[in-house]
């Protein structure tokens, strides 16, 4: 917070230090009860993502045989003895595999958003830098990518490589990654674009290139650094798509390969057994709703802390 | 405005023709054919097969042959649903996956607009909250998930309506809600934010200070301006309805295309396979332009050349 330094007789008065862009937006986030807790949800996420198997009473694909035997052969109920939140019909425990499920939404979410910001930036902006020709030929692929059909071309991506090195990679959550990535970077790079021919303009960029800057270090050091905020904003905003995207893909049965197994595919497993084990579907179903929740929150949290010209609109 | 309009709609052209070609690549990159089935057919037979489907062909004999004839509308024999034209296949279909999608729009928009400027007539307070609340669970839930509560709540325990098929309004609506349930909640949101922004207007204070009444200050000039932005989403909105589809057409057991478009990959039924990418293709495209167009019609300030 700004502090308001008072003359002290004989000295100068100290000019008051600007707080800079991400001090002033933490400041405003800190204000946004919905954007904290997103934040929380999304903290919550990451860390169930980063050390879910040391907490997972068991490891993701045991089988409890001998429990579900005397159980009668069917899931376990929550609740259960050892199983906290119950298990599927082989004895798989569905805490320690919501566990493990949390650990991949955690890689989808931010994979994706990598591979979007490595293609979707410099693209982005190349093609607002230079503009003319560079620029039209970015739109026009744009054009390309967004006529196609996001889950079907994902789905014809995941089958065509589903047998390949490629596609089993990472049971199979490589692939994934890779062609949410290709059908959702276009979006970015647009947004680069956008941003690069309105920064262009500006004075500063003006005041740089009159002292010799080279073009090169004007858009690392100075349109990018600006253009950062909605570029974030965008990142997090599209992570509940991938998220969603993958989950989407799970329960019909592509990405993620056995035994391992993704929310969405717990949910196409689980759904055999809701009228009796309704758990199975809801459990699943809960945990990527707080991950929906959480990253949509604290993306339009942080819209309004680093917009301030949108602040209220939530 | 009308070469605008003409120029948008040919330069769907060349973007349809890429999208073809890539997938015709990657679908023959695909390993496997049409003719692999559990009991494996004798080489003679699938050399046959092979030379009456023209698979013999190199590949960009079979794209040309498959591009002429897609061009005089004739999308070419389905290699899995033996002695059927993909144009019949697709005929049977297309009015179900069309008309789920359009009443689900009806449904998202009819909801979802008058839903987000509740909210933002009574922001924060309980209006607000509500309709806030319920966009969060909108955006919270998948259609999958969605169509398997509603399955369960509605069909099983209720036994309000079947839980599926396609036979009459009594199965239309649960599949028409799961799958509105996402863009009622984000074109709420979109409302919302729209109509926040337009109350901080000064031409909505000079309305109210020239002693407009309230009523004529929101129907007149808030309402009808924070719309604008709202149409741009809708016909990503639409374009997401029509594709999206597939999961409840499964879910609820929808003799719709959606289906198809899984099974042709899967079964590699290459004609199926290109018939469903470009009609998706094609109505992205094309929606895309009818939002540009309308865009500009129903905002005066906004002029292509």
């Amino acid at each position: 917070m700004a502090t308001i330094s008072r003359p002290v007789p004989g000295t100068l008065v100290r000019p008051r230090r600007s707080a800079g862009l991400w001090a002033d937006a933490w400041s405003r986030l800190r204000k946004n009860r919905l954007a904290l807790f997103g934040l929380v949800l999304v903290s919550l996420l990451l860390f169930t993502g980063i050390f879910g198997p040391l907490l997972a009473p068991w490891p993701y694909q045991a089988q409890d045989l001998k429990a579900v035997a005397a159980a009668g052969g069917g899931p376990l109920p929550p609740g259960s003895p050892n199983h906290i939140l119950g298990t599927d019909q082989l004895g798989r425990d569905l805490f320690s595999r919501l566990l493990d499920g949390a650990r991949i939404s955690v890689s989808v979410a931010f994979v994706v958003q990598l591979v979007i910001l490595t293609l979707g930036v410099p693209i982005g902006a190349l093609a607002g830098w230079f503009g003319g020709r560079v620029d039209n030929l970015l739109m026009r692929f744009t054009d390309i990518i967004y006529a196609f059909p996001d889950l079907l071309f994902i789905i014809l991506l995941s089958v065509a490589f589903r047998d390949t090195a490629f596609g089993q990679a990472i049971d199979g959550l490589l692939m994934v990654f890779v062609a949410i990535g290709i059908t959702s970077w276009v979006t970015v790079a647009r947004l680069v674009r956008g941003q690069m021919l309105a920064l262009k303009e500006t004075e500063f960029v003006e005041a740089a290139r009159a002292i010799g800057v080279k073009d090169r270090r004007i858009v690392t050091r100075h349109l990018l650094p600006n253009g950062m905020g909605p570029i974030i904003v965008a990142i997090t905003l599209g992570i509940p798509g991938a998220i969603l995207a993958e989950a989407t893909l799970a329960y019909i049965g592509i990405g993620v390969q056995p035994p391992r197994a993704s929310w969405g595919s717990l949910i196409a497993e689980g759904q055999k057994w809701i009228r009796s084990e309704p758990h199975l579907v809801t459990f699943p179903a809960i945990a990527i709703a707080l991950a929906l929740i959480g990253f949509t929150f604290l993306g339009d949290g942080l819209r309004d802390a680093l917009d301030p010209k949108l602040k209220g609109k939530q | 405005m009308i070469t605008y309009i003409a120029r948008r709609i040919l330069w769907i052209i060349p973007v349809l023709f890429v999208v073809s070609v890539i997938t015709f690549v990657l679908m023959h990159a695909v390993p496997g054919g049409p003719w692999d089935q559990e009991k494996r057919l004798p080489a003679s037979v699938v050399a046959r097969l092979n030379q009456e489907y023209g698979l013999d062909q190199p590949l960009y004999a079979q794209y040309i042959n498959w591009a002429t004839d897609f061009v005089t509308g004739d999308l070419g024999p389905s290699y899995r649903f033996q002695d059927r034209r993909v144009n019949d296949i697709v005929a049977d279909g297309l009015m179900t996956t069309v008309q789920l999608g359009v009443m689900a729009f009806i449904l998202s928009v009819v909801v979802g607009i008058p839903l987000g400027i509740l909210a933002a007539l009574g922001h924060n307070r309980w209006p607000d909250y509500l309709s806030t609340s319920l966009s969060i669970v909108g955006i919270a839930t998948p259609s999958f998930v969605l169509g398997i509560l509603l399955i369960i709540v509605f069909a099983v325990n209720l036994g309000w309506f079947p839980t599926g098929g396609w036979k009459g309004p009594e199965t239309w609506v649960l599949p028409t809600v799961a799958l509105a349930g996402f863009p009622i909640a984000v074109i709420a949101r979109y409302t919302r934010a729209s109509m926040l922004e337009v109350t901080r207007k000064d031409y909505i204070r000079t309305a109210q200070s020239k002693g407009l009444q309230r009523s004529a200050v929101v129907n007149r000039h808030m309402i009808r301006n924070a719309l604008i932005p709202v149409v741009t989403i809708l016909g990503p909105t639409l374009a997401f309805l029509v594709t999206g589809s597939f999961i409840i057409e499964r879910i609820f057991n929808i003799p719709g295309v959606g289906q198809f478009y899984l099974n042709s990959i899967t079964t590699r039924d290459y004609s199926l396979l290109m018939a469903m990418t470009m009609m998706y293709a094609f109505a992205v495209a094309f929606l895309n332009v009818v939002v540009d167009v309308l865009y500009a019609y129903i905002d005066p300030r906004i002029r292509y050349s």
